[in-house]
């Protein structure tokens, strides 16, 4: 077989002028379903802690690591999770970004900070949040964080029940 | 094992193009008719078909394997979709090989296609679904997070640059220039893109492959088979994938490491106890310029943290000892999901045959690697084929 030329390609690229003189013609549609996600056994005993005010880890029977976001088995031993513990609501970053574009690529001027925070009392264990309180371009892997709650009238059993983590010393 | 030995004897891809005139399966059909008579072969000669796209979310047709199913030429065949994500492509050689592997087929023809262009306002909408629905959707995530926070990380474990990393990129999309398929060849420096957008820091604009429509298409046949297809078979020696938890804030993700499990499975099937001499060139996954780099560690071609070092001293060229990425990878030739993994194994399959044209490496190679990810940083596919 002689090496692939463009000739032997399917394919016709578009481009916007195709579409503004009608060459090509399209259908639209918007594709509506709802979901009702129940939270489970160990999600949802995750988020009414969070509604305390308390971020919780979870111990396998086996292994002994302490994990979070809990589970009710061990996806290393699997063996299963009974144990609680309460961790610290502290923790150290792990990575971070400053994105300034959202999901439908659309730009933000203000950045948002995402990072991975490893939790304080838990192995190697970290959540994903936002840093909050501090210039984007100051935030280092390694820093340490704390979580800046909600009040707790305003806290519903979400993630969103922590705003963010901000830099502590 | 028990298992038949199997060989590549036809591939075909369309265009990769920002958006096709064409459907899905029609794209289906140029990749699967030109891979098919590449072979000399016609769809009566297949037994059985092997095909992937990306979960139905991105082109909002429920059971989109079962409608890509003519255009890949499955019907009233033993035909099925298989997909990991972005490690599909390659994936689905892996299906289609066990297909013949096993016995129970002598020829598979594997197709696949997509359409990422039919999510509006943009297909990253579609990817949002993967992430944890308690605890991460909330936040207001986008995709470009999970790769700016593990570019941060491995670039922060190893101490390496930017402006190394950025090499990979300036690299694919130079080779891209020979590749008659590619969506966006170009001849950039490592400061265009060091300057271009930043997105997500570190995730600049340059740094990213595109999304794309296109297709690819294999033809797998046995052992017994493959003289009578072609005189030069490349064959299927090793395969292997492997998928971590889905619980990737748990984990370090300066390494893939279900990549190395992935890569070990395949070079032991392969007979491969040294990857470092043993592959001659390789198409690692390089959705982002540093992906590239951390799979070629994960597939232990180099020591952790070492292949931006290799980059910057030119081994991965095209006249480099380890070529990676001939064709333009993901970042050159674009990035349909599931047909972008066939893609690399199709430049394999050439390259090895010596039919790769302006693209052919300069060095000999007689085996090769093909690697595609995944997921939630999560699947690795791998196979490594030989001439």
């Amino acid at each position: 077989m002689k090496a692939i030329t463009r000739e032997m390609l399917g394919g016709t690229p578009l481009k916007e002028k195709d579409f503004e003189k009608g060459r090509v013609l399209y259908y639209d549609d918007h594709l509506r379903t709802a979901y009702n996600w129940d939270a489970g056994v160990a999600m949802g005993k995750f988020l009414q802690g969070l509604k305390e005010g308390k971020i919780y880890g979870v111990r396998c029977s086996k292994c002994k690591r302490v994990v979070t976001p809990p589970r009710v088995f061990c996806e290393e031993c699997y063996a299963p999770i009974e144990e609680w513990v309460e961790l610290k609501d502290t923790g150290v970053i792990d990575s971070f970004s400053i994105c300034y574009v959202r999901w439908d690529a659309s730009r933000i001027k203000k950045p948002e900070v995402p990072a991975i925070i490893l939790i304080d009392g838990a192995d190697r264990a970290g959540i994903m949040h936002k840093l909050g309180e501090v210039d984007p371009k100051k935030v280092k892997i390694g820093m340490k964080v704390k979580a800046v709650w909600k009040r707790k009238k305003e806290r519903t059993g979400s993630i969103l029940d922590i705003k963010y983590f901000k830099p502590i010393k | 094992m028990g298992l038949r030995r199997v060989a590549i004897v036809g591939a075909g891809l369309t265009k990769f193009m920002r958006r096709a005139e064409e459907t899905g399966r029609e794209l289906s059909f140029y990749a699967g008719k030109m891979a098919l008579e590449s072979a000399g072969m016609t769809l009566k000669d297949i037994q059985c078909v092997a095909e992937s796209t990306a979960p139905d979310a991105f082109d909002g047709v429920h059971m989109n394997g079962e409608y890509l199913s003519d255009g890949s030429g499955g019907w009233r065949k033993p035909y099925l979709r298989s997909y990991v994500g972005g490690g599909s492509g390659v994936f689905v050689v892996i299906h289609g090989w066990y297909q013949v592997a096993s016995g129970m087929f002598d020829t598979c023809l594997v197709v696949a296609s997509e359409k990422m262009s039919s999510c509006h306002p943009h297909p990253q909408g579609a990817f949002l679904n993967i992430f944890d629905n308690f605890i991460e959707r909330p936040l207001g995530c986008n995709l470009l997070w999970i790769f700016a926070l593990e570019m941060n990380r491995y670039m922060t474990v190893h101490n390496i640059s930017h402006e190394q990393i950025a090499l990979v990129s300036v690299k694919n999309k130079r080779n891209a220039l020979d590749n008659p398929v590619a969506q966006i060849p170009e001849k950039i420096t490592v400061q265009d893109v060091l300057n271009s957008e930043v997105l997500a820091w570190p995730v600049h604009r340059l740094d990213i492959s595109p999304t794309s429509d296109g297709a690819g298409a294999l033809v797998l046949v046995s052992e017994e088979l493959a003289y009578k297809y072609t005189d030069k078979p490349v064959w299927i020696d090793g395969v292997g994938w492997n998928l971590d938890t889905t619980y990737w804030t748990n984990k370090d993700l300066y390494y893939p490491r279900y990549v190395e499990k992935a890569a070990k499975m395949a070079y032991k099937m392969a007979g491969i106890t040294e990857p470092r001499k043993e592959i001659h060139i390789a198409e690692p996954y390089d959705p982002f310029d540093y992906k590239e780099l951390h799979h070629m560690e994960g597939l232990l071609l180099c020591e952790k943290g070492e292949a931006p070092k290799l980059t910057e001293k030119g081994v991965t060229q095209r006249d480099g000892a380890l070529p990676t990425c001939p064709s333009g990878g993901l970042l050159g030739v674009g990035n349909p999901i599931a047909a972008s993994g066939v893609m690399k194994v199709c430049e394999m399959f050439w390259q090895l045959r010596g039919e790769a044209g302006a693209r052919q490496v300069t060095r000999d190679c007689k085996t090769a690697l093909a690697q595609a990810w995944g997921d939630l940083m999560q699947v690795g596919t791998v196979v490594v084929l030989r001439k």
